[in-house]
């Protein structure tokens, strides 16, 4: 048995959980932890910000599957990792935050750089620790690997003390977890997967509402099963959006408040919704009381806090979403449903068609740059076959409202927590964990500022990601809300002064390209696509362009204001 | 509607603080709250009360097996249950009210632990009811502190 300091432990089992990349920032309380990664392999991404540290593992665990590993130091380290904790959180990715903190003994007692990260993080945590003793790291690190990703995934801090990690112990590998509060439900209950049959079978207008849990349980072949054996038109969440092909002719697109008018207008008469790994959030219903008031609803979920939490469900079914489809298929073996006969959908399908062919996603290409048309020639340069990350507000609603996302884990947004910043960031962890992928962040003029300085990362990585500024010199959303809502009474909401994005882009080491006229478009999104290099194209786009359909805060889903 | 809850929780140190926090960040009431280890020093037992409608419990007992240091939640109310607090109280007992002060502590099986010229403490256990009872009686005497436990429960039978 090897003496090994907690430091060395540490790198050690970072190696036995098959950790790659880490995303961090060194630090008095971590030095220890940075001289035993400088002899291993493991790859460290150096980042110009904590958040940004955090928002990159967040972007890779979500495009690779794995967990998204961060080290940062203690006090203002440690702090900075809150808003990337708290959008994990919400969206349920799978990263872990090691946090280094002050010696042991000085806990408590307001040492140089000392945060309480435990109480800080509570409750944006799927679960936090403390490593008080060197004897525990090895347990306390597997734990927190097996907490992240297991079950609803989620975020997990590691607190570190310095003295833990200069402590040698004699080490040996810890085998096994032993969590006896913590047993996720994956297989759903018998019985209640065979009602839910039934009314599947039997349903006239049914609509499948499909969330991010159908692409974190890698479900996305069974839902298609699914939808097809019993002709069930998709609609999908924001995180959801790749969870079933965009251009497939049952997919309805995305619902909500600025979803198609399609998918509001079947899901608002529906007489079935069947909810899949989706959490009925006040985005996607509206006003709660007239959400789906016509359906019974069946609802899929490994959360049971998620069931019934919003809206009471008719049949909840607690379980993995991709085991329960798996059941759905064996219980249909079953005589019964052999010699069942579906009923006709037709009528239900035509009438979701002549929603479709009424109500199209459009706007006005008259005036000035549009950015719907930049997305759709970024749609149309790519084949579709970017992935994508966007930051908040008008810009993630124009890009998920017209790049058409057919294949789960290509679209990376922050959609529970709606954190601008997180765009940038997120690309560069997208863009190491598939390094073969051409990476776009689409971004807005306010967003790009708050994690800029990233670019820095990127360029030293020489990672090639291209940002699609949509530049409108607002606080877009902001704006848009303010002109419907508050008499155009722009209070705060103008960021005219900006910088020469262009220059920005040069001053850190990457091309930098700019485009104010339609027919510069395509033509610059073609030079990007083939730099080599981190790119960022400023978008000088229509000032005042709003997102539509917009269904007002408190309002049904049946009442769009369309264009 | 009120529901006493006994969780059975890992004996370390912060767990305390999760249940409140989970509590308080959700908008969920604690009527009262007390916690101490079991048999198994690894673990305690916290029982606690707590009022909502009927969808807000069931929210709040599974928001707690969410927990990761949660073993186990079960909510006592509606089943057969053995409920207890204990509440000191001290009293103001002059000359005139002295024996009357003697006269309830006797009635409810209570005790007096503490003796001063002008006070009376005195130690009760039992279900609210009793408690509230007894504190009814002692009112129009005159107390001066009360400080109360909050409640302990176990399910009866096996």
């Amino acid at each position: 048995m090897k003496r090994l300091s907690g430091a060395q432990i540490f790198v050690d089992c970072l190696q036995q959980e098959g950790v790659k990349t880490i995303f961090g920032f060194p630090g008095g309380a971590v030095l220890n932890l940075y001289d035993a990664l400088y002899d291993s392999n493991t790859q460290h991404i150096l980042v110009r910000h904590e958040q940004g540290a955090v928002h990159a593992a967040d972007g890779y665990a979500r495009a690779s599957g794995n967990v998204g590993v961060c080290l940062v130091t203690s006090g203002p380290g440690a702090t900075n990792t809150v808003t990337g904790l708290a959008t994990a959180y919400m969206d349920s990715v799978p990263v872990i935050v090691f946090s280094g903190q002050v010696p042991t003994m000085l806990i408590g007692n307001d040492a140089f750089q000392e945060a309480d990260m435990l109480g800080i993080t509570r409750s944006c945590t799927k679960h936090n620790y403390l490593v008080k003793d060197v004897k525990d790291l090895a347990r306390i690190i597997r734990e927190a690997f097996h907490i992240a990703r297991t079950g609803r995934p989620g975020p997990v801090l590691v607190d570190i003390p310095k003295d833990v990690t200069s402590a040698v112990i004699p080490y040996t590998p810890c085998r096994t977890i032993e969590l006896a509060g913590y047993r996720p439900n994956l297989e759903g209950h018998p019985g209640q997967i065979e009602r839910a049959l039934d009314l599947i079978v039997k349903a006239r207008r049914p609509v499948l509402y499909a969330g991010g849990g159908v692409i974190l349980s890698e479900a996305s072949p069974e839902l298609k099963r699914l939808a097809e054996r019993f002709q069930l038109p998709v609609t999908m969440t924001l995180m959801g959006l790749g969870a079933f092909p965009g251009d497939h002719p049952l997919s309805l697109g995305m619902l909500g408040m600025h979803g198609t008018c399609a998918a509001n207008l079947a899901i608002s008469s529906a007489d079935l919704v069947i909810a899949m790994g989706a959490r009925f959030d006040d985005r996607v219903t509206g006003r709660i009381d007239a959400f789906a008031k016509e359906a019974k609803i069946i609802h899929v979920d490994i959360d049971p806090t998620s069931i019934s939490k919003n809206v009471v469900v008719d049949i909840p079914i607690v379980g993995d979403a991709k085991r329960v489809l798996q059941q759905i298929f064996q219980a249909l073996r079953k005589p019964k449903y052999r010699t069942a006969k579906n009923p006709q959908r037709t009528d239900w399908l035509g009438q979701i068609e002549k929603w479709k062919q009424e109500r199209p996603m459009v706007y006005n290409m008259s005036g000035s740059l549009k950015p719907q048309y930049v997305v759709e020639k970024i749609y149309e340069l790519t084949r579709g076959e970017a992935l994508i990350t966007t930051e908040v507000g008008q810009n993630q609603m124009w890009a998920v409202q017209f790049y058409r996302f057919n294949r789960p884990r290509t679209l990376f947004t922050s959609g529970g927590l709606g954190t601008m910043g997180y765009g940038l960031p997120a690309a560069i962890g997208v863009q190491i964990a598939r390094p073969e992928s051409l990476v776009f962040d689409i971004a807005g003029d306010g967003s790009i500022q708050m994690n800029i300085q990233e670019l820095a990362t990127a360029v030293q990585y020489r990672l090639p990601v291209k940002v699609a500024i949509l530049n409108n010199g607002y606080l877009g959303m902001v704006r848009q809300w303010q002109e419907l809502f508050y008499g155009k009474r722009y209070s705060c909401s103008d960021m005219s002064a900006q910088p020469d994005f262009v220059k920005l882009a040069e001053a850190y080491g990457a091309v930098g390209l700019r485009a104010t006229r339609t027919e510069e478009v395509v033509p610059v999104l073609k030079e990007a696509i083939r730099t080599p290099k981190p790119v960022l194209i400023d978008f000088r786009i229509d000032r005042e362009e709003n997102v539509y359909p917009i269904v007002p805060a408190g309002a049904p889903l049946t009442e769009m204001i369309l264009l | 509607m009120r529901h006493t809850i006994s969780v059975l929780v890992k004996n370390e140190f912060g767990v305390l603080s999760r249940v409140s926090g989970l509590f308080s960040a959700r908008g969920f009431n604690i009527e009262s709250l007390t916690v101490a280890p079991t048999l198994d020093p690894k673990l305690s037992r916290m029982t606690i009360v707590t009022d909502g409608n009927d969808q807000i419990i069931e929210q709040i007992l599974k928001q707690l097996r969410k927990l990761i240091d949660i073993i186990k939640v079960a909510d006592l109310t509606g089943k057969q249950f053995v409920e207890r607090e204990l509440t000191l109280i001290k009293v103001t007992a002059e000359e005139k009210t002295r024996a009357e002060v003697l006269r309830v502590v006797d009635i409810f099986r209570s005790k007096v632990v503490d003796v001063t010229p002008k006070t009376f403490t005195i130690e009760v256990t039992g279900t609210e009811d009793k408690i509230q009872a007894m504190i009814n009686l002692l009112k129009p005497m005159g107390i001066r502190e009360i400080v109360r436990s909050g409640k302990a429960a176990i399910p009866r039978g096996e």
